[in-house]
């Protein structure tokens, strides 16, 4: 046995641990230099400059008016409340333009998977060519070209009580009176007792086989609740109607043209994506599960509900989980066709007006990074849900 | 005697289960969901295509000085024939874009030497990255070999967009292989600082490390020390993108299956060795989609230098769109923006399919 030689003891310079260690520490101190560099630099310059650093501009009045603002704001409130109403509308225009973004590219993506050749050709037109179009271009597109290009609020087109013009779309705004409690208070009865219903329902197949219509007789649980609390309290809701003076439009709930602009751009920008991804994941389910389900004698919709969907569903969410996070992210895109949301009030007016640019830029960043976050943190737990379970 | 079996000829299919009619009737009129949906789609078709085709083509306007030239009540092209050389190349002397043309033929020309079977494209690669960008500085910026110095506030147009895409396409795609590398390795601290870079530049958007770029950097810098806008904003755009394709690399590497990573081990081949042998080409070429997406994604997301005040390809039609003699034509100027834009994007995706299909080596089943 003796013959057998040990191996080599390996030289010190060609073991593996020692060689990421030795590697791991210069990368650290490389790091650690360049950090330390980039921050005497900027402390050196601040200094040079005289810019105090730290966030109590915040406090200061910022003098400057916001346009579009859903809580109240004037010129004389601070930097701190301009960034709020910043906040609330870039948050408002993601939300809302993830709502019409997934309707739409769902819309368009079934629609690319239509059996009907001309509805599928003009489906694959949308997409393909929004798709390839740059984003800040089409919003431009919409606010110079198709909005600008509006008649004056003297000539604006009418339909019911909403007008159409250059400075916005004028709809009637809903005034809440006295009692309107009451109606929120039967509407969120009548969802608890929909819920109520349909876990009873689920309860009951899984005893007895028996099936009750849960959803539909849910949906009339809440219509038929909401209403006669409403009208219990007497119909607690008015509306103020838009009206035509001489030379403007008085009274209803304005949406700015750069608020339609963005939200249409997002929305239709983010819908083609959306479609592809749609399509893909119906399309990723095998044809032998539809089989499958036929032959136990599912009907179509249920083929689609109970079979097609949920499997579609598991390669869908992680990629639209990134469409909505794009789209969250693009909204800041608003900025440069003025409509007022975190990047135009914050590193635009504030930056110019105080000069404090690594505070106004940090606090962007931290602000997209925790909206990022928080997204992907609800479609992870989403996805999890739906995810395959295995044995 | 024997009988020769002669089989009737064939009847010719019923007239309803093929040709044009049983086209229509089985992909438009098969239920009557899809009769509806047909004359909804011919009447969108209907509304949209005639008073297109009347404005771009019919009425429309091809040469002239000012918007007075176009009484046609169609597009007004004259506009985009006027401005067509801003629009190419921004301020650029005029006299001088020449050297921007035979920088873009040189090109043309080396990446076509990539057909030639004798060439070793191992050299010629390390031409196009490392020889040619050199070439192509001197002869946009000048001030060498006589030629005219030409300032890159001045530089702008497709030129510019062009210039900001290639580039950052580039520049990121090794960078963005060596931050998944990263991501995947066992060093704790390589690994940490990868995905903190990676993760911090994606929560944020593009705009954001672009202002950064802009007003953020000359802070960082010791006094004195300064670069042009043009390089702050191309740094943003390539560790910006460099995040999105580490991801997207990242994703082909997770695909290999790991008795590939073994099976170059047991080789005895080093770790860059196997990576650049065995698991990146065939990360890559998982991911080509990916990739090819991530570029478009960039090629798009250059216009977003127009907002930290560059007058690229965008740029240029939005200032042209204030000139007051050619007030009225901003749509011409938006649809011949989109146009471009959509040639070049829609042409990488498909270039993209074609390299796909070039690459497969037939695991598929079908």
């Amino acid at each position: 046995m003796s013959d057998i030689k040990k191996p080599n003891k390996r030289s010190f310079l060609y073991d593996a641990g020692t060689r990421s260690l030795v590697f791991q520490v210069v990368l650290l101190a490389i790091v650690l230099y360049v950090c330390y560099y980039l921050f005497s630099n900027l402390q050196a310059n601040l200094d040079s400059r005289g810019i105090s650093t730290g966030f109590s501009f915040l406090n200061e009045p910022a003098g400057f008016p916001i346009l579009i603002h859903l809580i109240s704001y004037t010129e004389a409130d601070t930097y701190g409340r301009a960034f709020l109403v910043a906040l609330i509308n870039t948050c408002v225009i993601s939300l809302l333009g993830i709502i019409f973004a997934t309707i739409i590219g769902v819309i368009m993506g079934l629609s690319r998977l239509s059996r009907n050749w001309l509805v599928a050709r003009l489906a694959t037109t949308y997409i393909e060519t929004l798709r390839n179009i740059p984003l800040l271009l089409q919003m431009f597109f919409w606010y110079f070209a198709v909005l600008a290009a509006l008649p004056t609020p003297r000539h604006s087109y009418e339909f019911a009580d909403f007008f159409l013009n250059k400075r916005g779309i004028y709809s009637p705004n809903p005034i809440i009176q006295e009692g309107f409690s009451i109606a929120v208070f039967g509407f969120m009865l009548s969802i608890v007792a929909s819920i109520a219903l349909i876990i009873w329902a689920k309860k009951r197949q899984t005893r007895t086989g028996l099936w009750f219509p849960a959803y539909w007789s849910s949906l009339g649980i809440i219509v038929v609740i909401t209403l006669l609390a409403f009208a219990v309290a007497g119909f607690p809701l008015t509306f103020d109607l838009p009206h035509q003076t001489r030379f403007n439009i008085k009274g209803g709930m304005v949406l700015p043209p750069e608020f339609v602009a963005v939200l249409l751009a997002l929305s239709t920008y983010t819908g083609a994506f959306i479609a592809e991804i749609v399509r893909a994941g119906i399309l990723s389910v095998n044809w032998g599960q539809t089989e499958a389900a036929r032959s136990l004698g599912l009907k179509d919709s249920l083929t689609q509900r109970l079979i097609v969907l949920p499997q579609a569903l598991r390669v869908i969410i992680p990629p639209l989980t990134s469409q909505f996070l794009n789209l969250a992210k693009n909204s800041s895109l608003g900025a440069a066709i003025a409509y007022p949301e975190l990047v135009s009030v914050v590193m635009g007016t504030t930056l110019n007006q105080t000069g404090q640019a690594i505070e106004t830029i940090g606090l962007c960043m931290l602000v997209y990074g925790t909206l990022s976050l928080s997204i992907s943190l609800f479609m992870n737990w989403y996805n999890k849900k739906m995810s395959l379970i295995e044995r | 005697m024997a009988i020769e079996f002669k089989p009737s000829p064939s009847l010719p299919p019923p007239s309803k289960s093929v040709g044009v009619v049983a086209w229509i009737r089985h992909n438009l009129l098969s239920s009557p969901l899809n009769v509806v949906l047909t004359a909804f789609s011919l009447y969108i078709l209907y509304l949209t295509i005639p008073p297109l085709i009347e404005w771009g083509l019919i009425n429309a306007t091809w040469t002239g000085t000012s918007n007075k030239a176009c009484t046609g009540g169609g597009a007004c092209w004259a506009f985009i024939n006027s401005y067509f050389e801003q629009f190419m190349y921004g301020f650029y002397p005029s006299e001088q874009t020449w050297r921007i043309n035979l920088a873009l033929v040189i090109l043309v020309l080396l990446v076509a030497m990539f057909a030639i079977k004798k060439i070793n494209k191992l050299y010629l690669a390390l031409v196009i990255i490392l020889a040619y960008p050199v070439l192509a500085y001197y002869l946009f910026s000048g001030g060498v070999f006589g030629l005219e110095p030409v300032e890159t506030a001045k530089w702008g147009g497709l030129f510019l967009t062009v210039l900001l895409g290639v580039i950052g396409i580039v520049a990121s795609f090794p960078l963005g292989a060596l931050l998944a590398l990263g991501r995947r390795s066992n060093m704790p601290v390589a690994k940490s600082v990868c995905v903190i870079f990676i993760e911090s530049i994606r929560a944020v958007p593009l705009i954001t490390i672009l202002f950064m770029a802009s007003v953020m950097i000359p802070l960082f810098l010791p006094e004195g020390l300064n670069f042009n806008k043009l390089l702050r904003v191309l740094i943003g755009i390539v560790l910006f993108s460099s995040a999105y394709m580490a991801e997207v690399i990242r994703g082909g590497l997770q695909a290999i299956p790991k008795g590939q990573y073994e099976a170059a081990d047991a080789m005895g081949l080093s770790y860059w060795q196997s990576m650049s042998l065995i698991i990146l080409p065939q990360a890559l070429k998982l991911v080509i989609p990916g990739i090819v997406n991530t570029f478009i994604g960039l090629f798009k997301d250059t216009t977003l230098v127009y907002i930290v005040g560059m007058f690229d390809f965008l740029g240029r039609i939005q200032a042209a769109n204030h000139d007051t003699k050619w007030l009225g034509t901003t749509v011409e100027g938006y649809v011949f923006a989109a146009f471009v834009y959509w040639i070049f994007c829609f042409g990488m995706s498909r270039y993209s399919m074609a390299l796909e299909r070039k690459l497969e080596t037939g695991h598929k089943r079908n």
